[in-house]
C-alpha cells in the first residue's frame, strides 16, 4: 500500500451535480424509473381487464386519485424528454450509408420526429380521442 | 467469438427504446384523459376487451409490454450504479428478475382474456 493513497474526491452518489452536462444526463436517466413504473400501471391495468367489467372499472376509478394523476403529468413530462433525447442521437446509433456519404444526421432525425408524430396521431384516432 | 448474453440484453434495449420512445408518451396521453374522468372510447371496458380478445390485439398487448419491461429493467440496473448502488449483480438479478415476471404475469393475463 503506498503511503499517501490517492483518494477520490468525486462523490460516488452526487457526482452529476457537479456539470451541466452530467446533470442532463442523469435528467434521462431517471426517465427509466417514471417509464418503469408506467408500465407497470399498465400491466395492473391487463390483470384487472381479465378479471372482469366490475375489476377493470374499480381501475379506471383508481386512475382519477390526485396521485395518480399527478404521476400522469410528470411522467408525461419525463416520456418526451426521454423521446427527445432518443431521436436526437438516432442519427449517431442508427447511421444510414447511401453510396459513399452518410445521411446527414437532420434526415435521421427528422425522419424519427415524422414517424412519432404520425404513429402518435393514428393511436389517438384508434383510441377515439381525435 | 466468445459467446455472450449481451446480443439479447441490448437487442431488447435497442428495440425496447426505440418502442418506448413512439409509443409511451401517447399512451400515457391516454390513461391521463381516462384521469382526468374522460375515458378514451378504446379503454372502455368492451372495447378493450374486445381488442384484446384478438391475436392481433394479444400480440400488440405483448410486444408493448416485454419491450417495454425488459428496456426499462436494464435502463434502471444502469441507473442504480449512477446513483452509487454498486451491487451490480444483485441489481441485475431484481430488475431481469422482474422484468421476467411481468412478462410471464403478461402472458397469463392475455391467456384469460
Amino acid at each position: 500500500m503506498s503511503r499517501r493513497p490517492y483518494l477520490r474526491e468525486v462523490s460516488r452518489t452526487a457526482w452529476f451535480f457537479k456539470r451541466p452536462r452530467y446533470l442532463r444526463y442523469m435528467a434521462r436517466e431517471v426517465t427509466c424509473i417514471f417509464i418503469g413504473i408506467y408500465t407497470v400501471i399498465l400491466l395492473v391495468g391487463v390483470y384487472r381487464l381479465s378479471q372482469g367489467r366490475a375489476e377493470y372499472e374499480a381501475f379506471l376509478m383508481a386512475l382519477q386519485r390526485p396521485a395518480s394523476v399527478v404521476f400522469h403529468v410528470a411522467a408525461l413530462a419525463f416520456a418526451l424528454y426521454n423521446s427527445f433525447t432518443w431521436f436526437n442521437v438516432a442519427p449517431k446509433a442508427l447511421p444510414i450509408q447511401v453510396g459513399e456519404e452518410f445521411l446527414p444526421d437532420s434526415v435521421v432525425a427528422g425522419g424519427h420526429y415524422v414517424v412519432w408524430v404520425a404513429l402518435s396521431l393514428f393511436i389517438l384516432f384508434w383510441a377515439g380521442v381525435l | 467469438m466468445a459467446k455472450s448474453n449481451k446480443p439479447i440484453i441490448w437487442g431488447t434495449f435497442a428495440a425496447g427504446g426505440e418502442l418506448v420512445s413512439f409509443v409511451t408518451p401517447v399512451l400515457i396521453l391516454l390513461t391521463l384523459l381516462a384521469a382526468v374522468g374522460h375515458v378514451p372510447d378504446m379503454l372502455g371496458y368492451d372495447a378493450l376487451r374486445g381488442f384484446a380478445a384478438g391475436w392481433f390485439g394479444k400480440l400488440v398487448i405483448f410486444v408493448v409490454l416485454f419491450l417495454s419491461l425488459w428496456s426499462q429493467a436494464h435502463r434502471l440496473r444502469i441507473t442504480f450504479y449512477d446513483f452509487g448502488a454498486r451491487a451490480d449483480t444483485l441489481v441485475a438479478i431484481m430488475v431481469y428478475a422482474l422484468a421476467a415476471v411481468g412478462s410471464i404475469a403478461t402472458l397469463v393475463f392475455l391467456a384469460r382474456l
